[in-house]
């Protein structure tokens, strides 16, 4: 049976990653395609990849990490953050990108999921989707969480979904940077409700009984973290040893 | 030397980095003359069967391919490198694939579709390359072979399908060999060795 997915995610800025990145054995933390391989050779499943470089200008430094990554890393792996336009998922993939993560720009412009998902195929258009719960109502946020969209959770799931996105990157903005568990509430409710693949992403702790909590009772297909991996508080084998020895389909 | 074919689409580019990461000499082309030629053939599919076969028509690419594996080059095709040996798909009704196998491809029914991750092969008879391991998957179609002994592995998704063939000098996978780690190295040096 197919496996549960654990995915570490990079945020890179000006073709470096940020978020103060730890690893004793690594000189070079900052460079996202050592840091990429480090977690190809520790049993990732995938990886991620946020750009987050805000000035237009240094846009194409994500391209070269991408092509550097493609080279390197043989595992697939996504790119998100600032795409706007089919041209530049097709830059992203040229460059050796397995899949593109699109977030504000779907919202904005839902054209741009039908787009990508008839030129380039379903397989490689995940929609990230962030939520926060307003008067126990989940709905979509977007720039970063700050803006609250008119979408209800599983309304704009639906609409997604008919546009043809191939995977949702769930994202509880609630629960991002908290660390005590994934909102397993809004995973079980989008997953159950979906016939794509869920990622749940967002307040993973170094615990691995928050990975059992979001894949049993939450029903996700993948769990994404970044700073239990990148701080070395729960490394990716012992986390997916663990996953195993607690009954959960896992890749060793 | 590998020749990759370059059908116009797909995983290409991956599959070439996974050569460069091997030492391995290969040439991309979509020259039938070359194709013809070939010592080994990598298919690295990817997409919609429709858009394959015509595309794999459109540069007499289909021909050239029955050709070489009819004249006994050894084949390795990948995903939709494996859906186009049969003879139709789901996915593209009315199109004819290159038909080397009987069979078809079908829809999966059940469960999230596209299957997207790592899934265990178990292999299906002693001729075959392959272990039982973890590749990486993502379809939404699988084929349903007429005869059972060409199959070498087989992956279950709610229920069994199958994750590959084997058939003389011809072998393809359902699973990206390009992106599952280092099970899939060892796939492509063995094919090599073949």
């Amino acid at each position: 049976m197919i496996t549960k997915r654990i995915i570490p995610c990079l945020d890179v800025k000006d073709g470096q990653t940020v978020k103060g990145v730890q690893f004793e054995n690594l000189i070079h933390a900052g460079d996202p395609v050592e840091l990429a391989k480090k977690y190809f050779e520790d049993g990732a499943d995938e990886l991620v990849f946020l750009d987050i470089t805000a000035t237009n200008d240094k846009r194409k430094t994500i391209l070269d990490v991408v092509e550097k990554v493609a080279k390197n890393v043989f595992i697939p792996f996504t790119v998100g953050g600032g795409i706007r336009s089919v041209q530049d998922i097709r830059d992203l993939l040229s460059a050796g990108a397995d899949k593109v993560s699109l977030n504000t720009a779907a919202v904005e412009k839902p054209d741009l999921i039908s787009q990508a998902s008839s030129t380039f195929g379903a397989q490689c258009v995940t929609v990230s989707v962030d939520v926060r719960k307003y008067d126990g109502e989940y709905y979509v946020v977007i720039h970063a969480g700050h803006e609250k969209t008119k979408w209800k959770v599983l309304d704009w799931v639906k609409e997604i979904e008919n546009l043809g996105a191939g995977e949702i990157l769930l994202t509880s903005m609630d629960a991002d940077g908290t660390k005590n568990g994934y909102d397993v509430e809004v995973t079980k409710l989008v997953s159950e409700n979906t016939n794509l693949p869920v990622i749940a992403s967002g307040g993973a702790g170094a615990d691995v009984n928050h990975f059992i909590d979001v894949f049993k009772n939450g029903k996700a297909d993948a769990a994404l973290a970044a700073s239990i991996f990148h701080f070395g508080l729960l490394p990716v084998p012992k986390l997916k040893a663990e996953l195993c020895k607690a009954g959960i389909e896992i890749r060793l | 030397m590998i020749t990759l074919l370059n059908y116009g689409g797909g995983n290409l580019q991956s599959v070439a980095n996974l050569m460069n990461s091997l030492n391995v000499d290969y040439e991309i082309t979509n020259d039938t003359k070359k194709i013809l030629n070939a010592e080994k053939i990598i298919f690295p599919g990817q997409g919609h069967f429709g858009n394959v076969m015509e595309n794999l028509k459109k540069n007499k690419l289909d021909e050239a391919l029955k050709t070489a594996l009819n004249r006994g080059v050894p084949f390795l095709g990948i995903c939709v490198g494996l859906q186009v040996l049969f003879e139709s798909s789901q996915e593209a009704v009315g199109v004819e694939g290159l038909s080397i196998f009987k069979g078809g491809c079908e829809r999966f029914t059940k469960g999230k579709v596209p299957q997207i991750g790592w899934n265990r092969i178990k292999v299906q008879n002693n001729n075959t390359i392959l272990n039982d391991d973890y590749f990486y998957f993502v379809n939404s179609y699988h084929v349903v072979a007429k005869d059972e002994s060409i199959v070498s592995s087989k992956a279950n998704y709610y229920d069994d399908f199958v994750a590959s063939v084997e058939y003389k000098n011809i072998m393809a996978t359902q699973f990206h060999i390009e992106k599952s780690g280092k099970a899939g190295a060892e796939v492509i040096k063995k094919f090599l060795l073949k």
